[in-house]
């Protein structure tokens, strides 16, 4: 097993971080809560032309993957940038599409992903009613059971905590595909999803790590930086410990999917509940040592604070994520 | 310490049930951290003060009912278990209150408290500025001499609700050559509308617009408004931060409520095989249990024992029920599942304020004394460790 980073996906990682910098997401994470899509939808464009939807896309459809651990980086660098939108959702739904064993679908669906074209949601019912951002998606996916429907209408939008983060319930539509196939696929998709999501939440933990860490470097209370009070020290610490301790399962759970181990589900699990908690705690630890100020909405440290949860949460909550590793899920 | 109520506490409970039950607003209001919700909240101040439920703590001649701190808890139980609404006087009556009784005039007890009662004057307290949180005493707002009072000037920050509210009381530096910083403050009280006053309001983190940062211009503020001795404002101060911390800021029937509201919430939602999230509803019961009797042992000391409880036990209580709101409504959340990351104003919100409880727990142990600085005031004044370079 090769653990570690080959030059051309280090690059990769640098060259995306690199690009999300330059787009002043928090502006652009703003007009998204606010019901205007069309910055993000730019950076949605720069996103594809960088490959990152292509990555869960076979190269028959012209896409380069799937290659989970190259989503894994990109997905972590989406996190550090608070990149608003349908992120997961889309690459699930290719995961999905691809694994469906229809060739019409697929050809139909995947390469407009792959381009950034397509912008799509996905809502397995079993997680959940809600789909994320299915008012400005093309294609809004609904898994039931064993059946795969094209969802016909949105719904009222529903305010998340994370307001970035804009959930309605798909309804209607017609049937694409029922069956066996159709299970395993979705099983396989929300794989994909917990996957990227775990990688979401360590760029979300990270950054709000590496703001909070300048920030009681600067801030001074009783005539010194306040990082300079061993209270403060060893939050920040444990923040530190708990996202390093992720990483590698983020990582390892990676490799799994790619080889295509039967334990892959676990591994995914279990990195899942890791870097999910950790970001929380990391969001947690950041507002506290903020003081006030990280209270606010105004700071940008908002958006990363308030993403943090629910991402916990989607795709495997900490107990279901728990109750796979231990091969307790029914 | 002795729980059992006697027949003239049990009759004090049934009549304030009684009455909440006819009086709480069948639709819970909009929040308080609205203009809308502001306005509401004030109206229902003054219907609970139009029968002396406002301050049953206080003296008759205030508004109040002269009740004991006993017969205080057992309102608030009642009054959380009701579902009433939240106290938009609160910054009011905890703080400003507590502080007039101990160092104020007989003429400003009898000017400020009763409107105060009535919920016709509502206070923000303007404590913190943008360099002094943890660190008040560093606090640069100045108070200089003039003819029958005093011009303040400077930034305060972080003063809830004060984008709504009518006055607001704080500190500030009226002899800057004093030889430490502590010296030399002064506490007085102002107008958010008086000439000189501007009030910017700052979203919280759930976006609501009640927080404010107010500017202060040569703002007149006569002698008549000034709380204790001039130079004195530090102690004057200290004796306001003992009833934040402590019991009257948070007294245990928010979360013996909250408790009881999320054990309903898991009978009708939980998982009987999920051990692990009952175990975590079990604990937060439990925390509130504690919490409760550990705030009527504190009243059994005051009404029974030798004084109050020593002021670094207020640290106690205050860790305590910060991090107790927290573990409530987390745990709440996710007994929600899907639908614990709504926002309260999601249609499909699930009913009980959670997602608004939840975030506003979340600055429990930043506000009133974050609980960094609690846990060194118990681990120096409780346990005696040495103190630490701050
Ligand atoms: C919801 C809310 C409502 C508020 N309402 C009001 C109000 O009405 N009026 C008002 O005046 N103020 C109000 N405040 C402000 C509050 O009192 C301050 O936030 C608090 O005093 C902390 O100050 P700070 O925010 O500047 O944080 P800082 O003092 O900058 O602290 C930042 C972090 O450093 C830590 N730290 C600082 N010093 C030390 C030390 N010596 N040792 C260890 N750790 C340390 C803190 O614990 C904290 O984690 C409110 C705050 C909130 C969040």
């Amino acid at each position: 097993m090769r653990f570690l980073l080959d030059a051309e996906q280090r690059d990769f990682a640098r060259s995306l971080d690199a690009l999300l910098t330059s787009c002043d997401t928090p502006a652009v994470v703003r007009s998204w809560a606010a019901g205007d899509h069309g910055p993000g939808l730019a950076v949605w464009a720069r996103l594809a032309e960088a490959g990152v939807f292509a990555l869960a896309v076979p190269e028959k459809h012209e896409g380069f993957g799937p290659l989970p651990l190259e989503l894994t980086l990109a997905f972590e660098a989406l996190g550090r940038h608070a990149v608003p939108g349908p992120l997961v959702e889309t690459v699930a739904a290719a995961a999905l599409l691809d694994r469906l064993g229809n060739d019409r679908i697929a050809a139909d669906r995947l390469p407009r992903i792959a381009s950034g074209k397509s912008v799509v949601s996905l809502c397995p019912t079993s997680l959940g009613p809600y789909a994320l951002d299915a008012d400005m998606a093309d294609a809004v996916f609904v898994v039931d059971g064993d059946t795969l429907r094209l969802a016909a209408g949105t719904g009222t939008v529903q305010p998340s905590a994370d307001p970035a983060r804009r959930l309605s319930r798909p309804s209607g539509g017609t049937v694409l595909a029922q069956g066996p196939a159709v299970a395993a696929a979705a099983g396989y998709a929300a794989d994909v999803a917990a996957l990227a999501t775990a990688a979401q939440s360590l760029g979300v933990g990270r950054t709000l790590l590496a703001r909070t860490v300048e920030y009681v470097t600067q801030r001074t209370q009783f005539g010194m930086p306040i990082g300079s009070f061993q209270a403060v020290k060893h939050r920040l610490a444990d923040t530190l410990l708990a996202l390093e301790f992720a990483g590698p399962l983020v990582h390892g759970a990676a490799l799994a999917l790619a080889a295509g181990d039967e334990g892959a589900g676990a591994d995914i699990a279990a990195a899942k509940v890791t870097a999910g908690e950790a970001a929380y705690a990391a969001a947690r630890t950041a507002l506290q040592l903020h003081g006030a100020v990280g209270y606010t909405d105004e700071l940008d440290l908002s958006l990363w604070i308030r993403k943090a949860r629910p991402l916990r949460d989607a795709w495997g909550t900490p107990a279901a994520c728990r109750a796979r590793v231990m091969g307790t899920d029914r | 310490m002795d729980l059992d109520f006697d027949a003239a506490d049990e009759s004090f409970r049934t009549e304030v049930r009684d009455w909440l039950a006819a009086h709480v607003p069948a639709a819970p209001l909009p929040s308080l951290e609205t203009a809308e919700g502001f306005a509401a909240h004030r109206e229902w101040e003054a219907t609970l003060s139009a029968d002396r439920w406002s301050v049953v703590s206080w003296p008759e001649e205030f508004g109040g009912r002269g009740s004991s701190l006993l017969h205080w808890m057992i309102f608030e139980e009642e009054y959380y278990a009701a579902g009433a609404p939240g106290r938009v006087s609160q910054n009011g009556i905890n703080l400003l209150a507590p502080t007039l009784f101990e160092n104020g005039t007989a003429e400003q007890r009898a000017r400020i408290l009763p409107a105060m009662a009535r919920g016709e004057v509502i206070w923000a307290q303007a404590w913190s500025e943008p360099e002094s949180g943890s660190d008040l005493a560093s606090l640069k707002s100045t108070a200089v001499r003039t003819e029958g009072g005093w011009l303040i000037s400077g930034q305060k920050t972080w003063s809830s609700r004060a984008a709504f509210a009518d006055r607001a009381f704080g500190l500030f530096r009226s002899d800057p050559d004093a030889d430490r910083p502590h010296r030399g403050l002064t506490y007085l009280m102002f107008s958010l509308d008086a000439e000189g006053v501007t009030v910017r309001p700052i979203g919280r983190l759930d976006g609501k617009p009640a927080f404010a940062e107010l500017f202060l211009d040569e703002v007149f503020v006569p002698d008549e408004d000034v709380i204790g001795e001039p130079g004195q404002g530090w102690r004057v101060a200290m004796s306001t931060t003992g009833n934040e911390r402590g019991l009257t800021l948070r007294s245990p029937g928010r979360f013996t409520a909250a408790a009881d509201r999320l054990t309903a919430l898991w009978r009708e939602h939980g998982d009987p095989a999920d051990t692990a999230l009952r175990d975590r509803v079990a604990d937060a019961v439990i925390g509130a249990r504690a919490y409760r009797l550990f705030s009527y042992a504190g009243v059994s000391q005051v009404l029974h024992g030798d004084g109050g409880p020593a002021g670094a036990v207020s640290s106690l209580n205050k860790i305590y029920w910060s991090e107790l709101d927290i573990a409530l409504h987390e745990t709440a959340l996710d007994l929600l599942g899907p639908y614990g990351e709504l926002a309260d104003h999601a249609g499909e919100s699930p009913s009980g304020g959670w997602a608004e409880g939840y975030t506003f727990s979340l600055a429990g142990p930043v506000y009133a004394g974050t609980n960094e600085i609690q846990r060194d005031i118990i681990a120096e004044r409780l346990l005696g460790l040495p103190k630490g370079r701050r």
